[in-house]
């Protein structure tokens, strides 16, 4: 018997309506303004596929009852359900993808300049200063950490440790990473201008760095990777796939492995996470007050990062004989690389000599350590 | 009249080329698209003034220190 009530249209709420409208903006973004096509097109579309009713693309069995919507303690039943816990709950496809990023960087920046890697390390403050503050708005400390790594401006760690820590948080979170990371060149300008003269910004940067030679390039991964494990135990899953996919570019013995991992593997993995992302964003579980709260928090932790990275740098300059830009301290945050194309154009409107792209890219690089690491230390106090 | 060496800053591939020889130049504009870190770079005059040569072509990869333009002024 096919009635009415067996069709999506009785069970559509003004919720669903909402949140299509979402999902719609999303696909808008993404397509027509070319925002981080790559994640909010997946994500947009998995919200809209949620939020027609029956679809059963997130069902879970609970007690032996089918339940339309992902239950945290159900068994999964739905092709979207299945994927979300055995990738992102089981924490595979942030990690892997992890691997990936590995094999698409490039560490010479960082290497020819270790100076940057306490610029990325900087900006993780504003991590700790949106968790302080989600603490003191009555987030319990698991949920405003997961809220504070925001500000780290990475998408697969925000994922990860809001999994292990508040995963009922998932959806808000991941999706505020995600399109703050998008939003980079509208959020960070007005606080670099704000906290720097032009006289700073215009700070020239000698472009030759030097050229770093290939067993450096191969003893950083390794070397990294064992020094951050060793300090932050539990940043390994995140820092060792990373390290991983960054030898197997570098060791120049495995280009095969590093080709796949930097391109067939990585757009696979980011299929499946922007899809299930976008599935976890149903009426019923998106549209809350909470949710609305972690996407402002989100904007204070990331305008942070940038105000402590910029701070950082004018702080170095105190003590060094070579001014730094300080506009390369806000590309601390470790959206590689729209932070450091944001400091690049600045530079270049204050200074049409300079090109600060590479110097940049070094704390930009940097800052995807500082996050893992953050993550880390977070998993190590309170998972 | 003093010249200024406009210089490659990266390695990379010039995708485009907006001047030639004899042009005018202001301070700011593009005088080449260098395509590298996969992004889509600006090469900007740094003064006013007038284009004497041009060192590049588009498509050519090229790397740090090689001449992009000189501009008289």
């Amino acid at each position: 018997m096919f009635g009415l009530f067996e069709t999506g249209f009785a069970s559509f709420s003004w919720g669903n309506g909402v949140m299509l409208a979402i999902g719609g903006a999303f696909l808008y973004l993404g397509i027509a303004k070319k925002m981080e096509p790559l994640l909010l097109v997946p994500i947009g579309f998995g919200v809209l596929l949620i939020n027609l009713p029956l679809g059963g693309l997130m069902e879970c069995i609970v007690q032996g009852k089918v339940v339309e919507a992902y239950a945290i303690g159900g068994e999964p039943a739905g092709l979207l359900s299945r994927v979300f816990r055995y990738g992102l709950v089981w924490e595979i496809i942030p990690c892997f993808i992890f691997l990936g990023l590995g094999a698409m960087t490039d560490f010479g920046p960082v290497i020819a300049n270790p100076k940057t890697l306490i610029l990325g390390a900087g900006a993780q403050f504003g991590v700790y200063f949106a968790f302080f503050i989600a603490l003191v708005l009555g987030f319990s400390i698991n949920e405003a950490a997961s809220i504070g790594i925001i500000g780290g401006a990475d998408g697969p760690t925000t994922i990860y440790l809001t999994n292990r820590l508040a995963s009922h948080l998932i959806g808000a979170t991941a999706v505020a990473a995600y399109t703050y990371m998008a939003m980079v060149p509208i959020i960070q300008p007005p606080v670099i201008k704000a906290l720097t003269t032009k006289k700073e910004r215009a700070i020239y940067m000698k472009p030759q760095l030097r050229l770093v030679p290939k067993l450096e390039k191969v003893l950083f991964p390794i070397i990294g990777a064992i020094i951050i494990i060793l300090l932050v135990p539990k940043s390994a899953p995140l820092i060792g796939m990373f390290a991983l996919g960054n030898l197997l570019k570098e060791s120049g013995v495995t280009d095969r492995l590093a080709n796949t991992a930097a391109t067939a593997f990585i757009d696979i993995l980011t299929i499946l996470l922007g899809i299930s992302v976008g599935a976890f964003m149903s009426a019923q579980s998106f549209l809350k007050p909470e949710t609305l709260m972690v996407f402002g928090l989100g904007v204070a932790a990331f305008a942070a990062s940038t105000f402590f990275g910029v701070i950082l740098a004018k702080f170095m300059n105190l003590f060094l004989k070579e001014k730094i830009n300080p506009m390369i301290g806000a590309a601390g945050v470790s959206a590689v690389p729209m932070a450091a194309r944001v400091v690049q154009k600045m530079g270049q409107e204050a200074n049409p000599r300079n090109f600060l792209l590479m110097h940049a890219m070094g704390p930009n690089i940097a800052g995807v350590i500082g996050t893992a690491t953050a993550a880390g230390i977070f998993l190590g106090v309170l998972g | 009249m003093s010249q200024e060496i406009v210089e490659v800053p990266i390695t990379g591939k010039i995708l485009s080329v907006s001047v030639k020889p004899g042009d005018e130049v202001k301070e700011g504009d593009i005088l080449c698209i260098l395509e590298s870190m996969k992004m889509e770079n600006p090469i900007l005059a740094p003064v006013d003034g007038s284009i004497s040569q041009v060192g590049v072509n588009a498509d050519q990869v090229v790397k740090p220190g090689e001449t992009i333009a000189v501009i008289e002024y």
